[in-house]
C-alpha cells in the first residue's frame, strides 16, 4: 500500500529532480546514437530518441525529454511535443522495425503542444500515425511511464507490447486541471480531480491499462536515482525475454487484442456492478 | 419488426417527409451565424443549412443518415451497444440516461449498413447532440466493430466524426479507445479496406488525434471547426488571439490536411463517386 495520495503523486510525478528520459538513457543503455529531425520539415527536441545497444543488443529508444534546467526546459518545451517529434518518432519506429529492433519508449509528458504552429502541421494526424503506426509493428515493444503520462501527447508513445508504470508515475486522459476546468468550469478543483480520475499506476494496474508497476525507491523515484535504474533495468530484461519468445505477426496480434479489449464488457452505466 | 427498429425507421421517414415540404412548417428560424430570418421549410430543404449564408447547422446522426443513404436501405448496426461507467463518475448515469430520453441515442454514435446509389458501405455518423459527441468506451468500441464487421464484409467504410474529442467522465478508458480504433482503422485499411473520414463541426481532441484523421480519403463540411487543441485552449498558451478562420476546413484544405470539401447538399453524390471508383473490376 502506497502512502501517497493521488494528488501527492501527481505532485511526485512532476518533481524536477525525478529522472527523465536523457537519464535512463544514459544509465540502462551503452553506446547512444542520438537521430534527430522528421525529414519533412523540422527538429523537435521534446522527444529525444536514436539506437543504443541495451544489455549488448541494438534497440530503438525513444522518449519525451523535459529537460533539467531552465535553458533546456525552453529548448524541449517542457516536454510538449510537437507534430515534428511525432514524426520524428514515426520515422525511428519504422526504422526499427526494418532492422528488426525492439523498441523501448519513455513516457513523461505534459501532452501534446497545443500552439498555433502544431496545429498548422498536423498535430492531429501525427498523433494518430504514431497510434496506427505503433498498433502493427512486427518488433517487440515496451512502453514506461516515468513520470507524467498527459494525454494523447503520452499515448501516442505507449502503444506497445507491454506498458509498465513506476509507482508513483500518473496517466490521465487530460491534465487534473484540464479535467477540472472542462468539467467543472474551474481548474483550482484539480485536487478533487485527482481523486475521481483513477490516474495512478495502481488503479491503472486494476483496471488492465498498464501491464506493470515499477517499485520506486522510499520517497519517490528522485530520492535513490540508483535504485530507481535497477528496477526499471530489471523489469525491461524481464518483458524483452517474455516478448523475444514471439514472432512478429503474434507480437502485433497480442498487442492489438490488449488495446481492442480495453474497456470492452465493462457493465453499463448506471446497473450495479454484479 | 422490433420497436426500437420501427421507431428509428418512424424518425427516418418524417425527416424525409420534413425535407421535401409534406409537413408543414410556417415557422421562421434564425441562422445563428448571419442572423437573417429564413422559413422552416427553405432550411429543411437545404438539410439545416443556412438559405442566406450557407452556414452548416449541426444536425444529429440520424438525420445525416436519412440525408445519405438510399431509401429503405438503412439497416442499424450494434444498437444496443451502451456506455459504461468505469470511473464511477458522480452524475455520469443520470446525465446519460437524461441524453437518452431527449435524443433517443444509446451514446454519441450510430452504425450503419446502408447503401448509396446501391453501392453497399458502413456508416458511423457522430452526434454532437449527445456529450458533445465525445468519445468514450461504446463509442470506440463501435468504431472498432464498425472497422471489423467492414473488413470481414470487404465492404467500404464511411465516419462522420463530430465530436469535443475524448470523453473526461470515462477518464483513461476513453484515451485507450484512440489506441484502440486508430489500431482497428490500421488493421482495415492494411487488408485494402476503403475508408473515407468525413470531419464535421467539430472535429477536435482525441478524435482527430485518432482515427478521425486516418482516413484513405480526408473530407470536411465547409466551416467544420477542426483541431487537436480548442481554440480556447491555444489561446490560453500562446496568449495571443487567433486568426480569423484558423482550424476552419478552409484552412486545413489550405495546410494539406485535407482532400476536399464538401457542402452537405453533395456529401450524396461525392460518397457515390468515390465508391465508384474503388468498385472491384475498376481496374479492367
Amino acid at each position: 500500500m502506497s502512502r501517497f495520495t493521488p494528488e501527492e503523486k501527481v505532485k511526485l510525478a512532476r518533481h524536477p529532480d525525478r529522472p527523465g528520459t536523457a537519464d535512463f538513457i544514459g544509465h540502462l543503455f551503452t553506446d547512444f546514437f542520438e537521430q534527430r529531425g522528421d525529414r519533412l520539415c523540422g527538429e523537435d527536441g521534446s522527444i529525444l530518441g536514436g539506437i543504443a545497444r541495451f544489455h549488448g543488443r541494438p534497440v530503438t529508444v525513444i522518449g519525451h525529454r523535459k529537460g533539467r534546467n531552465l535553458e533546456e526546459n525552453l529548448r524541449c518545451n517542457f516536454g510538449m511535443p510537437s507534430p515534428e517529434g511525432y514524426r520524428k518518432a514515426q520515422r525511428l519506429m519504422r526504422q526499427a522495425e526494418k532492422f528488426s529492433r525492439p523498441i523501448i519508449t519513455f513516457v513523461d509528458t505534459p501532452g501534446a503542444y497545443p500552439g498555433k504552429e502544431a496545429e498548422e502541421r498536423g498535430q492531429g494526424e501525427a498523433i494518430a500515425q504514431c497510434l496506427a503506426l505503433m498498433s502493427a509493428l512486427t518488433v517487440p515493444t515496451i512502453a514506461v511511464i516515468t513520470g507524467e503520462g498527459g494525454s494523447g501527447g503520452a499515448l501516442a508513445l505507449a502503444v506497445a507490447n507491454r506498458v509498465l508504470m513506476l509507482e508513483h508515475a500518473v496517466y490521465s486522459v487530460l491534465s487534473p486541471e484540464g479535467f477540472a476546468s472542462i468539467l467543472w468550469k474551474d481548474s483550482t478543483r484539480s485536487g478533487e480531480a485527482c481523486g475521481v480520475m483513477k490516474l495512478t499506476a495502481q488503479d491503472l494496474r486494476r483496471g488492465g491499462i498498464v501491464q506493470g508497476v515499477l517499485r520506486e525507491p522510499e520517497g519517490g523515484a528522485h530520492m535513490d536515482w540508483e535504485a530507481t535504474f535497477r528496477t526499471v533495468d530489471a523489469a525491461l530484461v524481464k518483458e524483452l525475454t517474455e516478448l523475444d519468445k514471439r514472432k512478429g505477426p503474434a507480437l502485433a496480434r497480442q498487442r492489438y487484442d490488449m488495446f481492442r479489449g480495453m474497456g470492452q464488457n465493462l457493465p453499463p452505466a448506471g446497473k450495479e456492478e454484479p | 419488426m422490433n420497436r426500437t427498429f420501427s421507431q428509428r425507421r418512424d424518425r427516418l421517414l418524417t425527416y424525409r417527409a420534413m425535407r421535401e415540404g409534406k409537413v408543414p412548417s410556417p415557422r421562421r428560424t434564425q441562422c445563428p451565424a448571419c442572423g437573417e430570418e429564413s422559413s422552416r421549410l427553405e432550411w429543411d430543404r437545404s438539410l439545416q443549412v443556412c438559405p442566406k449564408c450557407g452556414f452548416h447547422s449541426p444536425i444529429g446522426a440520424y438525420y445525416r443518415l436519412s440525408s445519405l443513404l438510399d431509401p429503405g436501405s438503412f439497416q442499424e448496426l450494434e444498437e444496443k451497444l451502451c456506455p459504461a461507467d468505469p470511473l464511477a463518475f458522480p452524475g455520469y448515469p443520470e446525465k446519460l440516461a437524461g441524453l437518452e430520453r431527449e435524443t433517443g441515442l444509446k451514446d454519441a454514435a450510430v452504425a450503419a449498413l446502408g447503401r448509396i446509389d446501391h453501392r453497399k458501405a458502413v456508416f458511423l455518423v457522430l452526434d454532437s447532440r449527445f456529450l458533445m459527441g465525445s468519445m468514450g468506451t461504446a463509442v470506440g468500441e463501435k468504431t472498432a466493430r464498425c472497422a471489423e464487421y467492414a473488413a470481414k464484409k470487404k465492404l467500404p467504410l464511411i465516419i462522420f466524426s463530430a465530436s469535443g474529442g475524448a470523453r473526461m467522465q470515462e477518464g483513461i478508458f476513453s484515451l485507450m479507445q484512440m489506441a484502440k480504433t486508430a489500431a482497428a482503422i490500421q488493421r482495415f485499411q492494411s487488408n485494402g479496406g476503403l475508408y473515407i473520414s468525413c470531419l464535421t463541426h467539430p472535429t477536435t481532441g482525441g478524435v482527430t488525434a485518432s482515427f478521425a484523421s486516418l482516413g484513405d480519403i480526408m473530407l470536411a463540411e465547409p466551416g467544420a471547426l477542426i483541431g487537436f487543441a480548442g481554440p480556447r485552449v491555444i489561446e490560453q498558451t500562446i496568449k495571443e488571439r487567433l486568426p480569423e478562420g484558423f482550424q476552419r476546413a478552409e484552412y486545413l484544405l489550405d495546410h494539406g490536411f485535407l482532400d476536399q470539401i464538401v457542402p452537405r447538399d453533395q456529401w450524396r453524390a461525392v460518397l457515390s463517386q468515390l465508391l465508384a471508383l474503388h468498385e472491384k473490376g475498376g481496374r479492367s
